[in-house]
Parts: C-alpha cells; structure tokens; sequence
C-alpha cells in the first residue's frame, strides 16, 4: 500500500460522515405542505406511470439527525402506541417486508398525513409536514431502509430489539450479491 | 346470555354427555364465520335457533338447528366503520350477544348497540353510544335485566373514561349512565353509597384521587363481564385499569379504576364498591367475571361473590356489603403481598414498582393478569371453580406519553416472558370453600378460552393450538381432545338440540390480545409488540393460523 492512500481514505470517509449530516437548519413548520397525489397501488390500467416524487424524499431519507427526530416522534406522537417498536400491535408491524400502501417515502409520508381507512387516523393537522417526513424516514429504517451510517443506533429506553442501523440491509436482503 | 344464567356460573344441567362417555364425541357439523379475528364469542342458542356474532365487521348469523347441517337462517351486517379497528387495543374481538323478549342485542366494534327481531333478523333499534374518535369501542357481550340492555365501552389503553349504560330494551334510549371516574353525580353515588371500608369513603373520590383533570381520561372502562342478582336486586361489574399505564402520571387511589361496583339496575345508583387494585400499577384491570354463589362459607350460609381476579387473587366478597372474606393467589404473585382483610387494601411489592424510566423485571402476574377476560365456570356438584388462566410475567419501563385523543395513552414499554415452570397458561379447578387449587392442568400457551361444566361432570377448554378438551370436573384427567382449524379463545356452550340430543359448541380462531401476533400478523423480533404480549407468544406462529369456524360436538 502507497502511503497517501490511508488518508485519502480517511478523508473520503469523513466525507461520507458528512453527508449522514446534511440537512436544512431551518425547516418549516407548516402544516400539510406536500400536497402531491400518491397512488397506493402500483396497478394503473393502461399502463404504469412514473409515481410523483417530493424533493423532500431524498433529503430526509439518509440523514442522521431527521432520522433521529423521528425516532424520538414515533413515541411523542404515540405511533409507539399502535406500532409498538415497529413490530405492530393494535396497528402492522413496520419492521416487517410487508407494505400495505407503499413503502415509498411519498407513500408513508401520505399515510401518516391523510391516514388509512382501516384505522390509520390522519395526523394532518397535528404534525408539521416536516415531521412527518422525519417520521416517514425513521418507518422506512425499522425495516432496514436506510443506510446503515445514518439510522439511529441506540435506544433510550428498554430494548425491544436490536437498533435500526443494524437491522438487515431491505435493500440487498434475500438476493444473491 | 354468554354466561348461561345472571349468576354467571356457566353450568350446565345436561347429563347425556358424560365422563364415560364423552371420548365417542364427534363433530355434529361446522361453519365457517367468514372473519379471520379471534373469536371470543359465546355462541348462542334459544329454541331452534344458534346465534353467532363474528368479530369485526361484527356479522350475526342465525343458524336453523332443527334441519340437518345446521343452514343459515338469516344474516345481519351492521357495517361498522372500518377506521374503528385503528382504536381497538386487543384486536377486533366482539365476546357474543343476548337474547331477551324475542330480541338478539349486539355491540359493534365501532360503538353501537343494535337490537335484532330474533326470528327475521331484522334490525329493530340502533343506538349509538361511542365515539371512536376519542379511542372508544365496544367489545363487551351485553346482559339484559328488567328491560334495560346493559353495555360498557372499551379504551382504557385510549386514555377513554369508562362507563356502563342502560338502554332500554324497548327502543334504545338511555335510561341512565354510570361513569367509573368523576364528580359523585356522574359516577351516580347518592345516599344509598354504603362501602365496605375506608378507603372507598368519601365526597368525590372520583376527582380527589387524581391529578387535576386526570380523572377525564383515566380509563377505568366496563368492557367484561356483568352479573345480577335478583333478590338483592343488584347488579355486579367491575371496571378496567386506569390510565395511563404509567403510575407517575396519576398520584393517587384513582377511584373508581380497577374494583367493582354494585348497583341498582333500575336507576344505576351505587350500592357499594371495592377497589382490587388501588392506584394500579401493572394493567391489572378489574373486569373479570362473577360467580354469584350461596353458600356455607366458615360454617354461616353467606351470599358470595367469587372473582378470579387480573391481579393474582381469587377473592370471594359477600356481596351484599363488598365485604372481602377471602382473598387466596391462585398462581404465582410477586406484584404484591396479599390482601389485608382489616382495610381492604392490596399490599404492593415495594420492589416492583414501576415508573418512568425505570426497568423493573420479572413482575407476576403481567399486565394481562394472571387470568384476562376469559370466563370460568362453576360446577355445583364438585364444589370447584374452574378457572383458565396465564403463567406469564414481565418486565415494565415507565416512560414519556401525551394525551392526543382517539390515540393510544399508556406510557409504559413491556415485555412478557413465560413463568415459573414455563408453561405460559394453566386450568386450574379451584375449591372455594377450601381457598385452594383441587388440581391445575399445565398448558404450553395462555389458556385464553373460557369454560362450560355440566352435571355430567365434564369440563370443556380450548387451548390456542387449537386443542378443544374435555376433561374429568373431578380429577382433570383428559378425556377427549379435539384439534380445530385455529387456535379457540373462544367460550364453549353446551346444548340440548332440538332432537333431543346434548350438544357441544365453539368458535375457533385465534386472536384476542394473546393471539394478536397471528390475527394482526405482528413481528416477533420486536419484544414490546402487542403491548409486550408478542414476546412471550413467539412461537405462536408455528403453531397455528389465524381462523374462523363453529365447531359443534355430539354423541354418535
């Protein structure tokens, strides 16, 4: 090994720490923004189209600190209450490969704002839209969504289960390399 | 009525089916619900007719048992909302319905007693009594005395305020409420308010012994069983836990959670109450059913009230006065010390007090209890109580919670672990006048199912494998099994059919809070799924699936 390649392979590692951080500092606090429809199915007669997407998807998705934030709402706004740790109860288990509407951030991002007629209730007008996208990111980290850099890796309180970041990668699971 | 008679012991006469011969038992014919919940329900039979109420999307269907097979008679399809199973706590259970004066009566998950014409099946009165939309349900079977449909609500894991209602049977209309929180008015204590012991003495103790406004959502809710004595003219029911789960939230006794009322069911008015768990501090809601007996007890003829209750005791009050004369653990508890008889009061366990941030393991019972709602049943013949009960126990961290109405508010994370022994259920025949166990039969699961005796002496029980046994009311010797389609947490009935012939009749499907990892499809890697149920049922799932079929027995 040439002597410069460690560092450089320091320095490019801190680079991808970076990116884990990268994030607004100053979000909105509105309401109900991202009001783009989401189809919650991917039969479309005629033909599928390309599902609309939100910027906010991929700014919320990889990023330690919203990922965190939803981890700490998922208790505050009792989503624990229903979903337990993720593994479900009065509510689906979200640890699970199953998806019931969509496992696109767009898609759970409109479930928690709009609800679901089965018993999902609509938190539109009680969580700020960013919020729901910090939520929306931590769901899809349960079932091993996100990149392991960046989902959260302890619990405060009892655990119930290993921590998001070393839940098997939902990416690569089951398929051969 | 699911419970046979108003003293709800859950005997039956019927003697044609017997020890001796209840090993030739085979099936008579089945029938398939439709509905893949657990199903809790006691089917009904009242002359030619069997009555089944399915759990969510609560489906009644009369069955004609004068014709061979059993066909269907009619149906009815309430349609609740769909939003509705969002708020139930314990999966989308319905525990049966009551038949009184021609009439089916039913809950609906979603908040509505309907009366039914029982032989056309059509809808006669629909009244809608709960609101989902600040996490109430109702899943109770409700109990008809003296033209009054008497129906509780569901939510004490919803930070829902419990009450009992009274319809009348006639058209629907409330004819009074009872709240189990709140100002004296509410909770419908007057004058004729004659507790037992101090600690339940006082003006107002449904506001005093809460924090400011705590009391409005502090569950205490009505959704098991009711008993009545018509001599005393009395009406029996407990009331559930209070919320939320996490004491720190709510210092005090927080009346009138987790006892038992006696009221008048003319007017609703309080007779007296005992409180089982005062300030619970484990879930241990306190609305399990009672067996009204008369009975010798030390020598004097007393008119009893037995209770195997959720935190760990078998309690036998006179239930004229909520006086306690006995209270025995009919299974392993270490959340207390025992029951002082001078004051009434439970003695906690200084060392499994839980609260916020705080990890305290290995509490027996767990928040289920050492038995949940599933019914015993009393044989007078042997003198015993058969009771179906859990071996589970816990680890419980209070933590952070916010009241947002129509969402759960419990503020503690469980997790559940079989007990000592390991197997995580029991059935246990209980003598009463003894205060100890004749014998207890081990069972690898909770035993979630209720259970039926008969003068033939013979008791029947479902196990969530999905085994439907008849055993010996004397011994417990196994006599018969039977393996369902699904696991049984159902009630088990016994019948003379219209030929003649005595009958035997469950509902199989698993579900219910035990069985909820298969009916809702939960994830076991996560221990506090299901309220921390899930971790003690991890197998579940291996050994049976989610079902829904009436299984119905006779002699060949």
């Amino acid at each position: 090994m040439r002597p410069f390649v460690l560092p450089l392979l320091l320095a490019s590692l801190a680079l991808a720490a970076c990116q884990r951080e990268e994030r607004d500092t100053r979000p909105q606090s509105a309401f109900g923004s991202g009001e783009q429809p989401t189809p919650v199915t991917t039969l479309e007669p005629g033909g599928q189209r390309p599902s609309p997407t939100d910027n906010k998807a991929a700014s919320f998705e990889a990023n330690a600190f919203h990922l965190s934030e939803g981890k700490r709402l998922f208790g505050w706004f009792n989503c624990s209450g229903c979903h337990a740790n993720g593994g479900g109860g009065m509510g689906p288990a979200l640890m699970d490969e199953k998806w019931i509407y969509g496992s696109s951030m767009e898609s759970i991002h409109a479930t928690i704002r709009d609800g679901r007629p089965n018993g999902m209730p609509s938190f539109r007008d009680k969580i700020p839209d960013d919020q729901i996208w910090e939520l929306a990111a931590f769901v899809r980290s349960l079932s091993g969504n996100a990149p392991s850099s960046a989902a959260p890796s302890r619990n405060d309180d009892m655990m119930a289960h290993p921590s998001e970041n070393r839940m098997p990668d939902a990416a690569t699971l089951g398929k051969s390399p | 009525m699911p419970a046979k008679n108003y003293a709800s012991t859950r005997f039956s006469e019927l003697t044609e089916i017997n020890e001796g011969n209840v090993k030739n038992l085979q099936v008579a014919f089945t029938f398939s619900t439709g509905v893949n919940k657990g199903q809790e329900a006691a089917p009904l039979v009242v002359g030619n007719t069997m009555y089944i109420v399915t759990p969510f999307p609560n489906i009644v269907y009369a069955l004609d048992l004068s014709k061979p097979g059993a066909p269907m008679k009619w149906k009815y399809e309430p349609n609740p909302e769909p939003a509705a199973q969002g708020v139930a706590c314990c999966d989308v259970v319905n525990r049966g319905a009551a038949f009184a004066d021609g009439r089916i009566f039913f809950n609906t998950l979603d908040g509505h007693t309907i009366a039914l014409d029982a032989t056309s099946g059509q809808p006669i009165w629909n009244a809608h009594i709960g609101n989902i939309n600040i996490g109430e349900t109702i899943t109770m079977a409700p109990l008809v005395v003296k033209g009054k449909v008497l129906v509780g609500n569901s939510g004490g894991e919803m930070g829902v305020r419990g009450w009992v209602k009274a319809l009348d049977a006639g058209d629907g209309h409330v004819v009074w409420t009872a709240y189990n929180t709140g100002p004296d008015k509410d909770v419908l204590i007057g004058p004729d308010f004659k507790p037992h012991y101090d600690m339940d003495k006082g003006k107002d103790l449904g506001v005093t012994t809460w924090p400011p406004e705590a009391w409005k959502i502090g569950g205490g809710n009505m959704w098991g069983w009711i008993s009545y004595d018509p001599d005393l003219n009395l009406i029996f029911h407990g009331t559930g836990n209070p919320g939320p789960w996490n004491p720190d939230l709510r210092p005090g006794d927080n009346k009138w959670t987790s006892g038992i009322f006696a009221r008048d069911p003319d007017t609703g008015a309080a007779k007296w109450f005992y409180q089982w768990s005062p300030h619970d501090l484990h879930d241990y809601d306190g609305i399990n059913e009672q067996v009204l007996l008369d009975m010798n007890w030390q020598g004097k003829p007393r008119k009893v009230l037995v209770r195997p209750e959720r935190n760990g005791y078998l309690y036998v009050l006179d239930r004229a006065t909520g006086e306690v004369l006995s209270a025995k653990p009919y299974g392993p508890v270490n959340s207390s010390k025992g029951v002082d008889l001078k004051t009434g009061r439970l003695t906690e366990n200084p060392d499994k007090l839980t609260g916020t941030g705080k990890v305290v393991r290995d509490i027996c019972p767990t928040a289920s209890g050492l038995k949940d709602w599933q019914p015993s049943a009393f044989s007078p013949r042997t003198g015993l109580l058969y009771i179906p009960h859990n071996n589970l126990c816990m680890d419980e961290e209070g933590v952070e919670v916010n009241y947002i109405a129509g969402t759960p508010y419990v503020g503690m994370n469980v997790r559940m672990i079989p007990g000592p022994g390991g197997n995580r259920g029991a059935f246990t025949a209980w003598d009463i006048a003894a205060e100890k166990p004749a014998w207890s039969l081990k069972e690898n699961f909770p035993v979630w199912s209720g259970a039926v005796v008969t003068a033939g002496d013979v008791v029947f029980y479902g196990t969530m494998e999905g085994w439907f046994k008849a055993v010996s009311a004397k011994t417990g010797d196994l006599l018969w099994q039977f393996k369902t389609s699904s696991g049984i947490i159902g009630q088990p009935i016994t019948y003379r059919g219209p030929d003649g012939h005595q009958y035997v009749a469950i509902l199989s499907g698993v579900g219910g809070w035990a069985g909820a990892i298969v009916s809702g499809d939960l994830d076991p890697r996560d221990a506090t799924a299901a309220l921390g149920f899930v971790n003690a049922m991890k197998d579940l799932k291996n050994a049976t699936t989610a079902g829904g079929t009436l299984y119905v027995f006779r002699l060949p």
